[in-house]
């Protein structure tokens, strides 16, 4: 069963999850938005920033957010002024670590979810006299809602499986920055096999459980839905 | 009011280079082949394509070197070619879309756009649970449910089949009739255009090649628009009598009279009357044992060759033109030159409303 660390460990993955998700959204949604409608020179370049993650081994990307996040890197130096402390090691840190580790997993969905959309309605939209804001939110938001879904699962879910990143800004303190996935490792590494099954049992299932719930919702909400 | 209009436009493989001036009462249809740049025209007049111009509506300054109106501000409603409701509202959701952002506009407007089109039974129903016909007409009641000042309409009846033509035709010759919106109406279709406007814009690869009164343009022999299997004049007439025992109305117009067999007529209703050309031969004195109802006297206007064995002749009748076919041979027999009196027989009219 789990016992009081497993358990905090699992509170600390669903907080991180659910802040980081919050933050992807807000984040990704003008990202995405932007990205689907703009012709700009720089769209590639900045398209290929947020795809890094996709590819980059979560070391390296740990490493450098450590150096980052660090005492002596440029976050861990704004940190230290506004809260007294650098991120590194800290739950803030490893927000900043997630999202940035997920970005790619929120902004694609959304970001095809505009671009399926296509610029009518939004022409409609401003015939009938609305302005850009109202259009984005009367308009843009409710036509991509499955995007939002596919979105928002996927980025919770790969920040709850984020292991490589966590393990290296993270420093596994429990309460504050023990996630799932560290104690999974953490308990294999003391052959606590027993707890360990728990939590990688739930985890998968608890994946598998969502995922069906997304694939069905998406079913429902078609994106072909509307052409003649 | 009228629109006055300089915009220009350069793209890799097209240019629309435009100065004119639209005179905003009743319909108004720009008329060209695909490419001509019809369709851009009516969106840089939306505001939805930006160019380098001058745009002015009334009294108002649209589009001027420092100045560009966004399209939320002008007042406009436009229908697309293709009804493009919102999937996420629903028809009443979709109608109050602009009439709830309109600031002109008010209940009464919107009942009447949803009443003349004929869709309060549709009201409560998903967009994609209609027919092409009646999106398009959701699409129209949409548009005129902000009280706009111009409608602008880009081929509003080419995504749809012949009976949803057919469907919609009527309806937007009621918006002519009974609303006092000026409307611009973009189409590649002389039956659209012959059917329903007042004045006729003809594009050609960007530029304007003629613009003018309908009637006119239709009849003249230096463009393309008269020539052709289709070619034919156009008459505004006022219905007049009906002949009980003959079962035959009466159709006054400036030239004289039409009879026609149609009844559900009623007297003093403006109608148009439409001509081809082949329908009409000529005769020197007016034959009176004849099968043709339909002969009056006219006056030779213009002559022009029709390809090699035929000749298009242009003929005033009162303040009326009419378009005559015949072949060269029979205008050489006749002697036909500009100012000759000559009866037109007109073998068949078609009554356009």
């Amino acid at each position: 069963m789990l016992n009081e660390f497993d358990l905090s460990a699992l509170i600390v993955t669903l907080k991180l999850a659910a802040v980081s998700t919050a933050i992807l959204l807000l984040l990704g949604t003008p990202l995405a938005w932007w990205l689907s409608r703009t012709h700009c020179k720089l769209k590639a370049l900045l398209e290929a920033l947020i795809a890094l993650p996709l590819v980059l081994p979560p070391t390296v990307l740990g490493f450098y957010l450590l150096i980052a996040l660090g005492s002596n890197g440029p976050l861990g130096q704004i940190s230290q002024w506004i809260s007294g402390q650098p991120l590194a090691f800290t739950f803030a840190g490893l927000v900043v670590g997630s999202v940035i580790y997920s970005l790619p997993f929120v902004v694609q969905p959304l970001q095809n979810a505009f671009s399926s959309i296509g610029s009518r309605p939004i022409e409609v939209a401003a015939t009938l006299g609305a302005t850009p804001v109202d259009r984005f939110f009367t308009v843009a938001l409710p036509l991509a809602r499955t995007g939002f879904v596919t979105a928002a699962v996927l980025g919770f879910a790969h920040t709850v499986g984020e292991f490589g990143v966590v393990l290296m800004i993270g420093g596994s303190i429990p309460g504050e920055t023990q996630v799932l996935s560290i104690a999974i490792y953490d308990h294999v590494e003391a052959l606590e096999y027993g707890n360990a099954h728990w939590l990688a049992g739930g985890l998968l299932l608890a994946s598998f459980i969502t995922l069906v719930v997304v694939y069905s919702l998406n079913r429902r909400f078609s994106l072909f839905r509307g052409s003649e | 009011m009228s629109i006055e209009c300089r915009l220009k436009t350069v793209r890799p493989n097209f240019s629309l280079d435009v100065d004119l001036s639209i005179s905003l009462k009743g319909i108004t249809a720009i008329f060209g082949p695909s490419g001509s740049g019809k369709t851009t025209l009516l969106r840089a007049l939306a505001g939805l394509e930006k160019n380098n111009g001058y745009l002015k509506v009334g009294e108002v300054i649209w589009e001027s070197e420092s100045h560009f109106l966004p399209t939320h501000l002008r007042s406009i409603g436009y229908v697309f070619q293709e009804p493009s409701l919102f999937q996420h509202l629903s028809v009443r959701g979709n109608i109050e879309y602009g009439y709830k952002r309109s600031k002109i506009s008010n209940q009464s407007v919107m009942e009447k756009a949803i009443e003349l089109l004929q869709i309060d039974h549709l009201l409560n129903r998903k967009a994609d649970e209609l027919s092409g016909g009646e999106r398009q007409r959701v699409a129209i009641a949409r548009a005129l449910s902000c009280a706009p000042g111009i409608l602008l309409m880009d081929e509003p009846l080419a995504s749809l089949g012949e009976k949803h033509k057919k469907e919609i035709l009527p309806f937007l010759e009621l918006l002519h009739a009974k609303l006092d919106i000026p409307i611009i109406y973009v189409t590649h279709s002389v039956d659209e255009a012959a059917y329903l406007a007042d004045q006729l814009i003809l594009l050609d690869k960007g530029r304007v090649s003629a613009s003018g009164e309908i009637a006119e343009m239709l009849t003249r022999l230096d463009l393309t628009l008269s020539h052709g299997e289709r070619a034919a004049s156009l008459i505004q007439a006022i219905v007049g009598d009906y002949d009980e025992n003959y079962k035959l109305t009466y159709i006054d117009f400036s030239g004289g009279q039409f009879t026609v067999p149609r009844k559900q007529l009623s007297k003093g209703d403006r109608v148009r009357i439409r001509i081809e050309a082949r329908d009409v031969s000529l005769t020197i004195h007016q034959q009176s044992e004849t099968s043709i109802l339909n002969i009056l006297p006219v006056i030779v206007d213009e002559i022009a060759d029709e390809g090699d064995a035929q000749v298009l002749v242009k003929l005033r009748v009162g303040n009326d033109l009419l378009l005559s076919c015949i072949t060269r041979k029979s205008a050489q027999q006749l002697d036909l030159k500009v100012g000759k009196k000559l009866y037109a027989q007109i073998k068949s009219v078609a009554l356009l409303s």
